[in-house]
């Protein structure tokens, strides 16, 4: 096969709409494409003029599914530029927060968008109940994500668009009962995230290609909302200086940009890199639990991200478990700070990886200006060199058609949001 | 999430859905994989997903009993797209506040003057419409199911007239 030119329209099973243009010539792959190509809706523009309250919720409608990871991180910028320094109970009701978020994703990825190329079957819906395994995955994978959307619904109000986070705090609190039922339906769906981890940790997709990975690492457990930023090189970096440890790449056929390491290669983001760089830090229950799998990190094998995924739902469950039966929360009027001019970073880990929000507000506390860089364009370039490697690998063993469907597959395991990607316009901070 | 009462066990043939994405952050699509932790062997015996991009890749453009819209329209090739879904459709329900309201993917119609400006060459670049439309502004639409995101109770109200007629007119 020494010319081939792939177009493949419209990737199914991820979030928002992408395409991928491959061309093959003389057997060599000249370029590989990922494209994404929702309509720009310019959230980072619509907030100008805004009061910081106010921002949140609107940059939580740039992505329905990282919703509440973009919440987080804008109320996190917001409180910065306005001198908010938020409570102990707060960070602990945030902590909660993103574990019924990456329980409740995390499973929508595992489960409806990687178990039908694992089966066979191209709509999770159509696996067979009467075959004992796939009835149990049907089963395993609604009861996971039942449990961490009621986590997300008793903390944050809803698991989408969550309603109780906000500027200095939360609006209402997990009662007493809520919080022990949250703990039983937990528990109840552990043995089923066990054969997640399991079922993802024998998955037969491999695709080994060394590269770089960066992630936002707590420093004393593992975590999504503080920490600094590690990368594979050994370099860290305060949240602040993340934006400085970027190099923006424009790709003229998406809509959005990408963008590569200072040293202009490309690197990931999300759960792979997470595990990767603080496995030690993950909660002791699930170290405990997973000590074989967890020898396989670091790993650069890019459909690891899937069992990364898996052993980050355990984490997050175990440490839900244990803040939801050892503490009670109390009502507590949110932190306030008189309007200010400023600058706010915030940085969190969503589910996909380093989510970057950044706001600049004048003397009234309303927004001059916003930015906004999520994981999907820092996982671009990566992904472009991995579906090269994935054709190059592949032209003299496969057909067209399966070339397509490894393409397919791989894109999957990086768990991309085009919703996320191209919302924004790029911003010159003078 | 309490149980629909279309939760009884479902008539043959299959009712034919169609779920569309559009210009949104698709918040009701995730509501809708959030519905079917409670509901999924309801949705199993009772719907053939005829077109659904986020749960399938063999999509067809065929005729449906429903399709289920969500999302603004902020291009001419998205226009086209859900034109030919109301060819196909018996039903077209709007889900969301995208699709109902047009906001707030529409939050460019009610930019300043100068903001415009600023991103008017991403508006040529990208081919979008000058202005993002809701969807009854493009095609008829039967019903809507509104939010921001939609509310499972709404949607699953909706679902169970619809499948009440639908099985009826079987």
């Amino acid at each position: 096969m020494h010319n081939l030119d792939i177009s493949l329209e419209h990737i199914t099973k991820v979030e928002g709409a992408a395409n991928v243009e491959v061309k093959v010539r003389d057997g060599k792959v000249e370029s590989a494409q990922f494209e994404i190509k929702e309509q720009k809706r310019f959230y980072t523009k619509a907030i100008e003029g805004k009061p910081l309250m106010a921002v949140p919720q609107l940059l939580s409608r740039i992505c329905g599914t990282c919703s509440n990871a973009h919440i987080l991180a804008s109320i996190e910028a917001c409180e910065h530029a306005a001198g908010i320094v938020p409570s102990e109970q707060t960070m602990v009701l945030r902590t909660l927060t993103m574990d019924g978020l990456n329980v409740r994703d995390h499973a929508l990825h595992l489960y409806l968008f990687v178990v039908p190329d694992m089966v066979g079957k191209d709509n999770f819906l159509e696996l067979d109940e009467n075959d004992p395994a796939q009835h149990q995955m049907l089963h395993d994978a609604f009861d996971i994500k039942a449990a961490g959307n009621f986590l997300a619904e008793l903390v944050a109000g809803r698991s989408i668009h969550a309603l109780y986070p906000t500027l200095g705090g939360f609006l209402k609190f997990p009662d007493k009962a809520g919080c022990e039922l949250a703990v039983k339906k937990l528990e109840a769906v552990r043995p089923a995230v066990l054969r997640t981890v399991k079922l993802f940790a024998e998955a037969p997709f491999h695709l080994d290609r060394k590269t770089a990975f960066m992630a936002l690492v707590p420093k004393d457990k593992f975590g999504f909302i503080d920490g600094e930023i590690h990368d594979s090189f050994g370099h860290v970096v305060p949240e602040s200086g993340f934006r400085d440890h970027l190099e923006h790449v424009v790709l003229w056929n998406s809509t959005a940009s990408a963008y590569a390491h200072p040293n202009k290669q490309a690197y990931m983001v999300g759960s792979l890199a997470r595990v990767n760089l603080a496995k030690d830090l993950l909660h002791p229950k699930t170290k405990e639990s997973l000590k074989e799998t967890l020898k396989l990190f670091p790993s650069t094998d890019i459909f690891h991200n899937n069992l990364a995924q898996a052993i980050e739902i355990l984490h997050c469950l175990d440490e839900a478990v244990e803040i939801l039966s050892t503490r009670e929360f109390k009502p507590e009027p949110l932190v306030k700070a008189a309007p200010r001019a400023g600058v706010g970073i915030g940085v969190v880990e969503a589910p996909r990886g380093t989510l970057y929000h950044k706001v600049e507000t004048d003397a009234k506390g309303n927004v001059v200006k916003g930015e906004v860089i999520v994981p999907t364009n820092q996982n671009q370039l990566n992904m472009q060199e991995d579906i090269a490697k994935v054709v190059q690998d592949n032209l003299d063993k496969m057909t067209k058609e399966e070339i397509v469907h490894e393409i397919e597959k791989l894109v999957r395991a990086y768990d991309p949001c085009m919703s996320c990607a191209a919302h924004f316009l790029k911003v010159n901070w003078a | 999430m309490a149980k629909a009462k279309s939760e009884e066990p479902a008539a043959s043939p299959k009712i034919r859905i169609g779920w569309f994405s559009y210009s949104c952050c698709e918040d009701s699509t995730i509501v809708l994989t959030e519905i079917m932790n409670d509901h999924w062997q309801f949705f199993k015996k009772t719907f053939e997903f005829v077109h659904a991009r986020v749960l399938q890749s063999r999509n067809r453009w065929e005729p449906m009993d429903v399709a289920f819209i969500e999302g603004a329209v902020a291009d001419e090739h998205q226009a086209e797209e859900v034109r030919k879904i109301r060819g196909l459709a018996k039903v077209v329900v709007a889900i969301g506040s995208c699709a109902c309201t047009g906001m707030p993917s529409a939050s460019r119609n009610n930019f300043s003057e100068k903001q415009k400006q600023e991103i008017q060459f991403l508006i040529e670049k990208f081919k979008a419409s000058p202005k993002v439309r809701k969807l009854a502004e493009v095609i008829k639409v039967d019903a809507e199911v509104p939010g921001c995101p939609m509310d499972p109770k709404n949607f699953l109200a909706a679902v169970t007239k619809l499948v009440a007629q639908l099985q009826g007119a079987k």
